[in-house]
């Protein structure tokens, strides 16, 4: 019964889409008018009902009800409570499910809340939002329908993915996608900015939380992401430049870049039809990126849903909504009246540059996801990696990280550098330092990690400048959203950079009782044994280690072997102290009883996922100053509108 | 400062569409392209690049390009940690006792651990190089262990099997080195 009622809920739901759809453009006319008013009830109906259409499924996941075809692909009765929830969003059907819900929530949220734009553009972005939502909903009702009953009720389940029973990864997925779909808001916006020609201050500000949350969400995921690689795959890296990573990177950069210019746009009212095209190309990437990941186009260690069926019917749709974005983007922009000028030197002018080097990124980002695509086209078949990755984005990279040290210590419109040359000096001579520094005593580095660690020390000195001669009470919240945001950005860079740099590696077959080193760490196998978890077995090592001959600690690498599905999964042991982490891992016995161990000792690599976290926290300031913000000029709005009543009722 | 971008009159503002359009077309056809995911060598056909590699074992010489030349033989990429490469043995010592030379790359091993792999599966090759950094590797377009090159007598290469050699996969790989001796 609950699976026809989520099917219901969501036909119905489509069904309000494409009311709200209709309405929301017929109420452009001066005869549809009337319409108008019902579009803001229609929006939040639809993202209501498509929320309890979810719940269904959450639902049936949690009682593990075997009739239904996805539940019973999908999940398993023994399945720890965590993961039959997470078996939710951790297939094809459920995820796009998640993804529509995202859609119509949102939707239904700026509805509820948006008061500041003209009510015109605001028709125009939900039933925009309503025409996006509507692809997905016929891709999830016609071809990936979650709620399919099976002929005959499965005897079991045939359980999750092992590598996906992680608790981190239950979450990450969501984390993304709230992410990627919360873009879709900041696309209808662009979208209603351009048809109704009211590209201004207002619709940036509409806009600009949308897009904060959302971006934050998106930093999260990645940084989650990217841990979670670290301990699962037991590889010891942290980004593999594979193409899901880059589907989720993709986003974030334009996202960045967004954020800024909505700034921009905000405060200055320039940088107009730069920013609307960011508003397009941000949602624009997250859909590349789901059809990079589903249609199996592009071989990827993460495609967990490849479908070359699917893929077209995504391509359709990015056909439709990206082709359409940017066909709307070239009639519109030339009436997009010209923003304010500024000068050279100048915050907006920094901003640009930073926004040019963030799309720099960008496209060698997709470029060097699709170039495989691109060269099979011409006979060859290449595979691009770090070589390329690396060094060709910290081309933009690296100046822009040196402009992010500057950029908020300019005045608005027009500066002179001469004002800020004595409060850069500092971070610039902390740059050279380090740089000499690292050359003298790690003689041999190379270039990239060595220009990371000074440019990130240099950066994450140079955000706290902002605040120099501020009272750090009255600071507003955004701007301490910058300073998190910026430091998070150095102390990222510079954990990477230190991996990088100063990783050791031991590869080490050794018998119970061996010890082996790796940097300064001293490590021996106490002892091998068996042990059991809710659905797997595992071997278990017992490893000591000891720091500089210090007191030992005790670690626990495991090689899991999971029963439903069966698989095998490495599970990592970390030990994590104030100056890196010791990483373990446990591989196969040898022909002769000894055991292939792997240790890596990573000076300071923790930094980089707190950088990340340091950038989300930075994130959640700003929206939470903005948000501030707004309900303050609302209530002072209020008050004037109210006053104003009360003294016409006195005449 | 103008803004970018903002060049209304000019062509600029059609050129993400005409971009997206490249990528539309390009992945229009990734998605109808007959499925052929194995990376083959870009080699094949090519005489086997310069190397000199010193010798992994006692008992068998290293592997140089300039003694590869003469008769048509089989280059085996392996390594002792590499479990197809075990399975694939009896299949390498069956073409061995047909008369067939093989010489091996030995990828990123230790010594102790080669003598081992070779005491329990057996040794098929007339000489072994030992290649710690995959260069060899890399050069001769492999991309994994194992793989099993076909050479002629001039040193060009002239087929190449990725993964282990299962006992169907024999009568294949005796035919390729025929045609190489053409």
């Amino acid at each position: 019964m609950i699976a026809e009622i989520g099917l219901a809920v969501l036909w119905m739901a489509a069904a309000l889409a494409v009311l709200q759809l209709f309405a929301g453009f017929s109420a452009l006319r001066p005869s549809g008018k009337v319409l108008g008013g019902v579009v803001r009830p229609l929006a939040v109906m639809q993202g209501a009902l498509v929320a309890v259409s979810f719940f269904c499924l959450i639902d049936l996941f949690l009682e593990t009800d075997l009739s239904v075809k996805l539940v019973a692909a999908n999940s398993h009765s023994m399945k720890p409570f965590i993961f039959k929830l997470a078996g939710t969003w951790g297939n094809h059907e459920g995820s796009m499910l998640l993804w529509v819900t995202i859609m119509a929530v949102s939707g239904g949220f700026v509805a509820l809340i948006e008061k500041r734009l003209r009510e015109e553009t605001l028709l125009a972005t939900l039933a925009g939002q309503a025409f996006v939502s509507l692809g997905f909903y016929a891709f999830l009702l016609l071809s990936s329908n979650p709620f399919e009953r099976l002929p005959e009720p499965a005897p079991e389940g045939q359980g999750l993915n092992p590598l996906l029973q992680d608790v981190g990864l239950a979450f990450h997925p969501p984390t993304l996608y709230v992410g990627y779909v919360g873009l879709s808001v900041a696309f209808s916006f662009a979208i209603g900015a351009l048809i109704t020609r009211d590209v201004g201050p207002a619709f940036a500000r509409a806009m600009r939380p949308w897009v904060l949350g959302a971006w934050i969400f998106l930093t999260i995921g990645i940084t989650a992401g990217s841990y979670w690689a670290y301990y699962t795959l037991g590889w010891g890296g942290w980004w593999f430049w594979d193409p899901v990573e880059n589907a989720s990177l993709m986003p974030w950069l334009a996202a960045t870049a967004l954020l800024h210019s909505a700034s921009v746009l905000a405060s200055r009212n320039a940088l107009r039809a730069w920013t609307v095209m960011l508003g397009v190309i941000a949602f624009s990437m997250s859909m590349v990126g789901t059809f990079l990941v589903r249609s199996g186009i592009l071989t990827s260690v993460h495609a967990f849903a490849v479908d070359p069926e699917r893929g077209s019917f995504i391509l359709a749709l990015l056909a439709v909504y990206i082709g359409g974005a940017l066909a709307l983007f070239g009639i519109r922009a030339s009436t997009v009246t010209e923003g304010e000028r500024f000068s050279l030197v100048s915050r907006e002018a920094s901003l640009v540059f930073n926004n040019v080097m963030l799309c720099g990124i960008l496209g060698i980002v997709l470029l060097g996801t699709l170039y495989p695509l691109l060269t099979e086209a011409f006979g060859a078949k290449v595979s691009v990696g770090p070589p390329y990755f690396n060094p060709v984005s910290a081309i933009f990279a690296i100046p822009m990280m040196l402009m992010m040290g500057v950029g908020p210590l300019l005045r608005w419109r027009k500066d002179k550098p001469s004002r800020i040359t004595a409060t850069v000096a500092v971070p610039a001579l902390l740059t050279a330092l380090a740089l000499l520094a690292v050359v003298v005593l790690a003689p041999g580095i190379r270039l990239l990690p060595l220009l990371g660690i000074a440019v990130g020390i240099g950066l994450a000195v140079a955000s706290w400048l902002p605040l120099r001669g501020r009272n750090l009470r009255r600071t507003p919240l955004s701007v301490w959203g910058m300073v998190f945001g910026h430091f998070g950005i150095g102390v990222a860079l510079l954990g990477a950079a230190s991996e990088s740099a100063f990783s050791t590696e031991r590869l080490a077959a050794m018998n119970v009782g061996d010890t082996q080193s790796v940097g300064p760490i001293t490590l021996k196998l106490i002892s091998i044994e068996p042990v059991a978890g809710p659905n797997w077995t595992a071997l278990e090592a017992t490893v000591t280690a000891s720091y500089n001959g210090g007191a030992p600690v005790t670690l626990h690498p495991q090689a899991r072997t999971f029963s439903s599905p069966p698989g095998e999964r490495t599970e990592s042991a970390l030990h994590t102290r104030w100056n890196g982490q010791l990483y373990a891992v446990l591989g196969n016995e040898g022909e002769d009883g000894r055991w292939q161990m792997r240790f890596w000792w990573k000076p300071f690599v923790p930094l980089l996922w707190l950088g990340g976290l340091l950038v989300a926290f930075g994130g959640l300031l700003a929206l939470l100053g903005r948000v501030a913000q707004d309900v303050k000029r609302l209530r002072v709005g209020d008050k004037i509108a109210f006053r104003k009543a009360r003294q016409e009722m006195l005449k | 400062m103008s803004e970018p971008g903002k060049k209304r009159s000019s062509l600029a503002i059609w050129l993400p569409l005409a971009l997206f359009g490249a990528f539309f077309a390009l992945v229009i056809w990734g998605l109808v392209r007959p499925a052929d995911r194995e990376v083959a060598s870009a080699f094949i056909g090519k005489p086997l690049p310069q190397f000199d590699l010193p010798a992994a074992t006692a008992d068998r010489p290293g592997l140089a390009t300039a003694q590869m030349t003469g008769k048509p033989r089989l280059l085996n990429v392996f390594a002792s940690w590499c479990v197809p490469c075990a399975v694939e043995a009896p299949q390498l010592a069956a073409l061995r006792d047909q008369g067939i030379e093989i010489d091996g790359v030995a990828i990123r091993d230790r010594t102790e651990d080669l003598n081992r792999f070779l005491d329990s599966y057996g040794n098929p090759f007339a000489r072994i190089g030992k290649d710690d950094l995959s260069e060899v590797q890399l050069a001769i377009g492999s991309s994994g262990v194992p793989e099993t090159f076909v050479i002629d007598a001039k040193g060009v290469i002239r087929y190449q099997h990725i993964g282990e050699i299962r006992p169907e996969d024999v009568p294949l790989i005796v035919a390729k080195l025929k045609e190489a001796q053409s």
